[in-house]
């Protein structure tokens, strides 16, 4: 976990990545590396391949060719069921939450704990299970409650205190904020970004958020033509000439999630002139 | 190897005593220290830190329960292990767990779901009968604007129901009516009498068998499915959908699906008879020397007109039946996935019940009538 102990900086490596469903070919020769420690935000049009991108890295997507390492343990060629340890070191937050339908929230936590390290006393597993439906800011009655009987914002943090479950190295969060208010948007951006600084872990998160990319990604990877056409910082990604970045950054919605971010900043700073 | 974390409890000179933590302290190796120090009686004045190597917020949560269990001081904690112990305290949790459930087998507890049980019974009654009445309105509403009765989806339930059942539904007769004819011949040479195999064989299929295997095979094969489907359906919301559309699931997907059940339970009836006898006169070839056209002549002149309406009757109110049970029981889950499976096993388990009960009525109801 400590972050200079070990020689590979980057948890993720994906290279040269061909995935295709037929002759639809979704990526072709992508490169991806991801560092230690940082939220990496996946941006890209409908149907690029972001989910896709992401299911490759964990393995639940064949690939037609390519290499991809996770940890320093190849993906490509495992069996789907297999690698049980690299498992137990990532947590996966789906689009829908993906939650077990009959299983409460605190079960639907425990289920890895469980599965990966059975000597846990259920006491123990118990108070784990509330004690991360608290981390992800659901009410504690929650933890008690079945997720039909969830709204879509607590489904997401139910779905990510799952995912937080074995304290991963590794956290995919694919679409977070999607169906979210802005209220709840924020607070989850807020809690990605707290449970990164206090756990540690690096982050994956695909989003069309562009306010979540502002306020919590350390850099952005675009997806475009079959690959990654760029990663970097949003002012080093702007500073690039290619037209769909610049019509994503600097549309309509782009540029009040900048203004936004640059209000917010210079409030801040009056606020601390003023104290 | 795992490593495990692990403890020692040291007595310091001013008589205290601490406990020293080693090893890692995350989710793989905190499960056996846990298990050793959980609902200790003893009373420690500090839990060091200081050999710990690494720690995650499983383990700083062990820390963390212990120290407010036996009321220590944590001392020695890395600056990880403080900011994960620090965000715990942020997000305490007050009272200690609540134990779930209460007391299932008391007295109290029997009465109670005695009650429940029996609540539910006359609930699922009402439901029942309100589903009835629905399917009963939305087919008047098809008899009067027969142009919003949905064709399409019709002939395809005819299609999955009636035609790819075919074959299944055929070899199983055709191996019913074997059995029928080699047992009937064995037990009826005793008499000398083997000849009546041909009416034994001929009027079981119509009257019985034919229509009481197919209806089993039916229930099993589209009324489980109708409790599926209605059932996924019901979850993922199409059926809220397309109710907000102004299509009425009624309409749309029971009515067609009954209707379908019910027309093809009578003509798969009858086809299941015929292929029966088909399979009485093939061995009766072998077994009792009766030529296979003959067998088939006799069948003609040995079985009543009236079996075959008596297994035409009884063919669509089966059909009915089935239909019903599997789209009621797929209309009443709710909420997750293994209500999926639970519907789809009552309304099969219903189905040949209801079947089976009624057919006894039939069998005395006709015979009373006169179509003995």
């Amino acid at each position: 976990m400590s972050s200079s102990a070990r020689p590979d900086d980057f948890p993720i490596v994906v290279e040269g990545l061909t995935t295709a469903f037929g002759d639809h070919v979704i990526h072709r020769d992508l490169d991806l590396k991801v560092r230690r420690g940082e939220i990496l935000g996946v941006v890209g049009g409908s149907g690029t391949g972001k989910s896709v991108l992401m299911r490759s890295i964990i393995g639940l997507q064949p690939v037609e060719h390519g290499n991809i390492e996770v940890l320093g343990e190849a993906i490509v060629g495992e069996h789907a069921d297999d690698e049980i340890d690299i498992r137990s070191r990532w947590g996966v937050l789906f689009q829908g939450g993906a939650l077990f339908s009959t299983l409460t929230v605190a079960e639907n936590i425990e289920v890895p704990l469980r599965e990966f390290y059975p000597e846990i006393s259920p006491a123990l597993r118990r108070e784990i299970a509330r004690y991360k439906v608290m981390l992800s800011g659901l009410p504690d009655e929650a933890a008690d409650k079945y997720p039909s009987e969830l709204s879509g914002g607590m489904k997401k943090r139910a779905g990510l205190a799952r995912a937080l479950a074995m304290d991963p190295e590794l956290l995919f969060l694919d679409e977070p904020t999607a169906g979210l208010d802005p209220i709840g948007a924020a607070a989850f951006d807020k809690l990605t970004r707290e449970l990164q600084e206090t756990l540690g872990n690096t982050v994956f998160l695909i989003t069309h958020d562009l306010d979540t990319l502002y306020e919590i990604c350390d850099r952005v990877a675009v997806l475009a033509d079959k690959r990654v056409i760029a990663v970097g910082t949003i002012p080093e990604l702007l500073a690039l000439d290619h037209p769909w970045i610049q019509e994503y950054f600097n549309g309509p919605r782009g540029r009040a999630a900048s203004a936004a971010r640059s209000r917010a900043k210079a409030m801040d700073k009056s606020a601390d002139r003023g104290a | 190897m795992r490593e495990w974390a692990d403890f020692t409890i040291a007595e310091s000179e001013d008589g205290t005593r601490n406990v020293v933590l080693s090893g890692p302290l995350v989710v793989s190796s905190v499960g056996q220290l846990d298990a050793a120090l959980r609902g200790t009686d003893e009373r420690f004045a500090r839990i060091d830190l200081s050999q710990v190597e690494e720690v995650d917020t499983i383990g700083a949560w062990t820390v963390w329960r212990l120290a407010r269990e036996t009321g220590a001081d944590i001392t020695g904690a890395s600056d990880k292990a403080q900011r994960l112990i620090a965000a715990i305290h942020r997000n305490e949790l007050d009272e200690p767990d609540h134990a779930k459930g209460g007391a299932i087998l008391s007295p109290e507890g029997l009465v109670a779901s005695t009650g429940r049980a029996v609540i539910a019974y006359f609930d699922g009654m009402v439901k029942f009968l309100s589903f009835l009445g629905a399917l009963i309105s939305a087919l008047a509403t098809l008899i009067r604007h027969p142009g919003r009765m949905r064709w399409t989806s019709l002939v395809r339930q005819f299609d999955l129901v009636g035609v790819r059942a075919l074959p299944i539904i055929g070899l199983m007769s055709f191996l019913v009516g074997i059995v029928i004819a080699q047992q009937g011949a064995v037990q009826l040479e005793q008499f000398g009498a083997e000849i009546y195999t041909i009416n034994l064989t001929g009027r079981l299929s119509f009257r019985e068998l034919g229509v009481l295997m197919t209806a089993i095979m039916v229930a099993g094969r589209s009324g489980s499915s109708f409790a599926a489907q209605l059932g996924t359906m019901k979850l993922t919301e199409e059926i809220d959908a397309m109710r907000t559309i102004g299509v009425s699931p009624m309409e749309a997907l029971v009515v067609p699906r009954v209707l379908a059940c019910t027309f093809m339970m009578m003509v798969l009836g009858f086809y299941a008879a015929i292929l029966s006898i088909i399979g009485g006169a093939f061995i009766s070839m072998y077994l009792l020397d009766i030529p296979f056209w003959t067998f088939l002549t006799r069948i003609q002149e040995v079985v009543p007109d009236h079996d075959l309406w008596v297994g035409l009757i009884k063919g669509p109110v089966f059909g009915l039946i089935i239909a019903m049970a599997g789209c009621y029981q797929g209309m009443q889950v709710e909420g997750n996935s293994e209500q999926v499976g639970l519907k789809t096993t009552i309304a099969v388990v219903q189905a040949i019940f209801a079947v089976i009960v009624l057919d006894a009525f039939f069998a005395v109801f006709f015979t009373e009538v006169g179509w003995g």
